[in-house]
């Protein structure tokens, strides 16, 4: 049986299609349909309730530690305040799940999780912490709104004292009051737009979202598929898609988060050890039709790898996908072949993101 | 039955346009699931299609949905304004027909509007 976050009454309201994610009954889109809710985010503002993802907290003096053992990238030198993106692997190399990582004080982390990979976090985490540090799993006592888009900044401005907004992509600011909720407040998001996600606890998100959505900027609710389009547009890899616990990191074109200067860390011998003969590039399609994921991509009649997502982008107009293909054929300008339903079509290898603000 | 609209339970509308030749299009039910639209793939002028059997296949940002043919028959003409504008399915779906289907022989069973409404509720 799927949970209901908070905010399904509301999505209902709005008109969401309601879909089971991740174990959630969560809008696939809204009345408006994925195209405008995209473009939404792309020129003016959109809001995403995003309650499904999986917060935890590691507490006490080994807390960086262990931060530093079970993620690949390097958190020793942040600062109070700052956010962090790291994959986290298995002692093969294989990634168990990429996260967020917020550092709310000496020996103080948040850590973000995906929602369809949180009890297997839980699970892995649990097994390798040692040493003075408290885990604890309180997905369930936090709600997250992400705003997302140009006009997000002036819209959290009409409802917080504006100088204490968080300047600086991947940063945040916790108890800050929006709208008279407590909130921590980050300037990340999953869209490839400025924005923020909003976190607070589950009992106050309806009066934030009808705050937010009561200021009257153009600001509509935004589903999973623009969610999704967003970041594929962007560029940005997606746990199970892009990556998963067959593909590295460096695979997945995560290598600037992966760290092998930092000390030890789990899968770290694999990592270095391995020789990476796949890598994931962007494909523009440039035949007709889509390509989604798991479409195998040809040379000729050489199979060099298979596209891991694929959906048309309403923004730059035109469909994309994303493969992990033989490291020799990843040049910009490749031309290729994606079978689509039985039929190939012509792609060109481009470079990532597809769009860039 | 000249010029009625009848329907197929896989959301396809049917206009016969006389005895052997009809219009077909997807309902205004089949865009709103599909959502919007991005792609259309159709067949050419002169194809034979089967009672039955997919003929095209439509594109939302979402997914891919196969169109089946309710005829028996020869594709004689294509609605090539829905290849760069296949949002025209959306915005208007009964104006916007896909193909028209000549030398009909054969079809399937199809519902009136009254019972494609229950169908649909």
């Amino acid at each position: 049986m799927e949970k209901k976050t908070p905010l399904y009454e509301r999505h209902l309201e709005y008109k969401g299609k309601i879909v089971p994610f991740a174990g959630y009954l969560l809008p696939v889109q809204y009345e408006t349909g994925v195209i405008k809710e995209h473009m939404a985010v792309r020129t003016a503002s959109g809001l995403f309730d995003v309650s499904h993802m999986g917060e935890i907290t590691l507490i006490g003096e080994d807390a960086l530690e262990n931060i530093q053992r079970l993620v690949t990238n390097d958190c020793s030198k942040m600062k109070d305040g700052q956010v962090k993106y790291s994959p986290m692997c298995y002692e093969h190399g294989g990634v168990v799940d990429d996260l967020l990582i917020y550092r709310r004080g000496e020996g103080d982390y948040l850590l973000v999780v995906n929602a369809s990979n949180r009890h297997k976090d839980v699970e892995f985490m649990k097994a390798h912490i040692r040493g003075n540090v408290e885990f604890k799993d309180i997905s369930d006592d936090v709600a997250l709104l992400a705003l997302q888009g140009p006009d997000s900044k002036s819209i959290l401005e009409l409802l917080t004292d504006g100088d204490k907004l968080p300047v600086k992509y991947y940063t945040f600011v916790d108890n800050l009051t929006v709208a008279g909720v407590n909130c921590l407040v980050s300037r990340t998001g999953y869209t490839g737009e400025d924005g923020y996600e909003l976190y607070c606890k589950p009992e106050d998100v309806i009066k934030l979202w009808d705050a937010l959505m009561a200021t009257d900027k153009g600001l509509i609710p935004c589903g999973l598929g623009a969610r999704d389009t967003l970041r594929m547009e962007a560029g940005m890899p997606l746990y199970g898609q892009e990556m998963d616990e067959n593909i590295s990191p460096i695979e997945a074109g995560l290598g600037f988060a992966v760290k092998f200067d930092k000390g030890d860390f789990i899968g770290k011998e694999a990592l270095m050890s391995k020789e990476v003969s796949r890598k994931r590039v962007g494909l523009e399609i440039t035949g007709r039709g889509i390509a989604r994921e798991h479409c195998e991509v040809y040379i000729g009649d050489k199979h060099i790898g298979d596209t891991t997502s694929g959906t048309h982008c309403p923004y730059i107009g035109k469909p994309v996908a994303m493969a992990l293909l033989e490291k020799e054929y990843t040049e910009i300008g490749t031309q290729v072949e994606v079978e689509v339903r039985g039929r190939r079509i012509t792609a060109e290898v481009i470079s990532l993101p597809f769009y860039k603000r | 039955m000249n010029n009625e609209i009848l329907y197929t339970d896989t959301h396809e509308w049917v206009q016969f346009l006389d005895e052997t030749t009809v219009r077909i299009g997807l309902t205004d039910f089949a865009q709103s699931e599909l959502g919007d639209l991005v792609f259309v793939n159709l067949p050419e002028e002169g194809d034979e299609l089967t009672a039955g059997e997919t003929f095209a296949d439509v594109e939302s940002v979402k997914a891919v949905s196969d169109v089946y043919s309710p005829v028996t028959g020869e594709v004689s003409k294509v609605n090539e304004d829905l290849l760069d504008h296949p949002e025209l399915i959306n915005s208007d779906p009964m104006e916007a027909w896909l193909i028209e289907v000549e030398n009909v022989s054969d079809k399937e069973n199809m519902l009136t509007e009254e019972e494609y409404k229950k169908l649909i509720s």
